[in-house]
């Protein structure tokens, strides 16, 4: 804990010294440099200005905490309904793997009601414990009452971190208890270690994922991580069940809310392509309209949509809401399947941001090659057709048909 | 009404680059402009103000030049405006960075109804709002989609849930966050802009605030540290595949099962 001290005699170059804050903290007023407001405390200052120009000056003691006292890993577990979400199984899996560093145990947080019977499906993944809060005001979220339960659980078991899915749940729960906390909260973790002193390492992407930063929260308990869904492994289902349900009561004034649910709607689906995760486009290389069925029905099976380059749009196949590019929308799926795109500039400016990028293409020279991370030379009327069979034989997909 | 809007100037863009022989963070120009999730809480405020009446005070925590989004919420529309800076706010993570917002909003007198975007551009952790809710101790809501209701003592709106969506009824003053699309942001205003480019904009500074030990804002007040930064794996990984196209199929769906699409 400190602050940032100048030495104004050590500055030969002022604006050498500017230039080295990446946030234009440094500024100059009346020959003399100050830093403004807008430090993050980098120290990139002290580390690559002129010797003893930035020093980095200690002046707070740091609170001491007694990281003993602060044992095992705690999911929380987001479900509707009682209906799981399958971020759960995946945190669990990273509990059990970073917990083994330490020898800690691995806890689920279960809140909600009528769980009774829901919580037994949590002791095939190997928690040891299941402490469940099934409260018939905790039918459905609010923020309160639920941060509430998290405060209670924390405190009796004194968790060293909880991992948290950051899904619209999560998202606002997690910030609401490591406020009250007064703890850290690492949103949108993509790596998490675990080090010997029980301290988190916490890895997530930065500045619209240009830069990763790795976080770490030494004086504090808990440790507290957001990780989205589908970045971490599930483990698998084991046959046998494992640990302990422990149901666990509230004092049923923390369950009051200033927050009435009223009702609960059903979402209609989104069909726009910038919301998809999955996309299917179809360029050039389609030889008639009716062939874009094909392109459909693997869409389909992949949870996906079917976009299109500017020709097919503008040959009216179909409407132009479904055209990736520069002129049409700028998508960013999880994977994106283009069939007989040549990649023009205009279109890859719109989708090569995309996190996986297959392309298939007869012609090996076409540019769609040089932003594709894996290119499939070959014709998609032999490659689709049977693509399509195979999937349809995954059970998986067959629950999403 | 009485309405407190959260705004927050970012870079105008966030193509930043590790310099890979020094470590340095290289940031292309100095140019910034208005987090855009936050026009959509201020033109929810706007929507609100014209139904309802009321006022609309925005609050920005940065440096002097962030005042430079406090007067682009003048020309679309806002009634007043409060800047909180000084250098020990400086290295705040999300804990220290809400407590400076939640210390700030205490000085701004009565409220209703504190709206937040959903997320910044630059932070992007979308956590800023809630824990600002938790310091008020006042009930939150975020994703919100559609204002639905107001009342005297209440609002009801619609939270997107992971399957469904929520309709929820709370009570003032609470805090809400919402989602992009809520309503379509206007665009500033000239004339506005005119009019307002010699109003007051409100400073506070650590010495302002109710609570001044320094231990709990900045760098001190927050629990989260930086380590290192460094560039991210990149994705220039590239595979040719040439084969059969049953072949091509395998591979291809073997991928797709990597992939965890299927899940």
């Amino acid at each position: 804990m400190g602050k940032l001290i100048i030495d104004q005699s050590k500055i030969d170059n002022i604006e050498d010294l500017i230039n080295i804050c990446p946030f234009n903290a440094i500024e100059e007023k009346d020959g003399k440099v100050e830093i403004n407001a807008a430090c993050k405390m980098c120290r990139l200052c002290v580390k690559k200005g002129p010797k003893g120009a930035v020093t980095y000056f200690e002046d707070m003691e740091v609170p001491v905490i007694n990281k003993n006292e602060w044992r095992g890993i705690a999911v929380y577990v987001d479900h509707v309904d009682g209906m799981i979400h399958p971020v759960t199984y995946e945190l669990i899996g990273k509990a059990k793997e970073l917990a083994a560093k330490i020898s800690h145990p691995v806890y689920a947080l279960f809140m909600g009601y009528g769980l009774e019977d829901k919580c037994q499906e949590l002791l095939h993944y190997g928690v040891d414990a299941v402490y469940c809060y099934n409260e018939k005001p905790l039918e459905y979220f609010t923020i309160e009452a639920y941060a509430n339960v998290f405060e209670n659980f924390i405190r009796k078991m004194k968790p060293t971190a909880l991992l948290i899915g950051a899904t619209t749940v999560g998202r606002q729960l997690a910030p609401r208890v490591a406020a009250r906390m007064k703890t850290g909260l690492t949103a949108d973790c993509t790596i998490l270690d675990m080090n010997e002193n029980t301290d988190l390492v916490q890895i997530r992407p930065a500045f619209g994922g240009n830069i990763m930063a790795q976080i770490c929260t030494p004086n504090h308990r808990p440790q507290m991580a957001t990780v989205r869904y589908k970045v971490m492994n599930a483990p698998k289902r084991q046959k046998e069940e494992t640990g302990e349900i422990k149901f666990c009561t509230i004092d049923p004034k923390l369950l009051e809310s200033n927050v009435e649910v009223l009702d609960i709607v059903i979402k209609e689906k989104e069909k726009s392509i910038e919301s998809a995760e999955v996309l299917v486009v179809a360029g050039r290389g389609i030889k008639k309209e009716q062939d874009l069925e094909m392109l459909r029905e693997l869409a389909e099976l992949l949870g996906g949509q079917l976009a299109c380059t500017r020709p097919i749009c503008e040959s009216s196949w179909l409407d132009s809401k479904c055209q990736v590019g520069l002129s049409g929308r700028t998508v960013r799926p999880k994977l994106i399947i283009t069939c007989g795109v040549s990649g023009s500039v205009q279109f890859t400016a719109g989708m090569n941001n995309s996190d996986c990028i297959i392309a298939i293409n007869t012609d090996d020279k076409a540019s769609i090659f040089n932003i594709a991370h894996y290119c499939l030379v070959g014709d998609m009327y032999a490659i689709i057709p049977e693509l399509i069979e195979k999937l349809k034989g995954d059970p998986a997909c067959a629950i999403r048909k | 009404m009485n309405i407190i809007v959260c705004i927050k100037q970012v870079p105008e863009t966030n193509k930043v680059a590790v310099d890979p022989v020094t470590g340095v963070l290289l940031r292309n120009g100095a140019e910034s402009k208005m987090n855009p999730y936050d026009l959509y809480a201020l033109e929810t405020a706007f929507q609100l103000r014209e139904k309802h009446g009321g006022k609309i005070s925005v609050i920005t925590m940065g440096p002097p030049q962030a005042k430079k989004v406090i007067k682009e919420a003048f020309s679309m529309g806002a009634d007043e405006g409060t800047l909180i800076t000084d250098r020990r706010f400086g290295g705040a993570d999300v804990l220290a960075t809400s407590y400076t917002l939640a210390q700030g909003i205490r000085k701004m007198g009565e409220y209703n109804l504190i709206l937040c975007g959903k997320q910044t551009t630059d932070g992007d952790t979308a956590q800023v709002g809630p824990e600002i809710s938790e310091w008020l101790k006042i009930p939150s809501v975020s994703n919100v989609r559609k204002i639905l209701q107001v009342d005297p003592n209440t609002i009801t709106v619609e939270m997107e849930m992971p399957k469904d969506i929520e309709i929820v009824k709370v009570k003032f003053p609470c805090l809400l966050s919402v989602d992009k699309d809520i309503f379509q942001p206007r665009l500033p205003s000239y004339i506005k802009k005119q009019a307002t480019k010699d109003r007051e904009i409100k400073l506070l500074t650590l010495n302002d605030m109710e609570d001044t030990d320094e231990r709990h804002y900045g760098l001190n007040g927050s629990p989260t540290q930086v380590q290192r930064i460094f560039p991210p794996e990149s994705n220039t990984h590239r595979e040719i595949w040439r084969d059969e196209p049953k072949e091509l199929v395998n591979r291809l769906f073997q991928k797709i099962e990597e992939l965890k699409i299927l899940d």
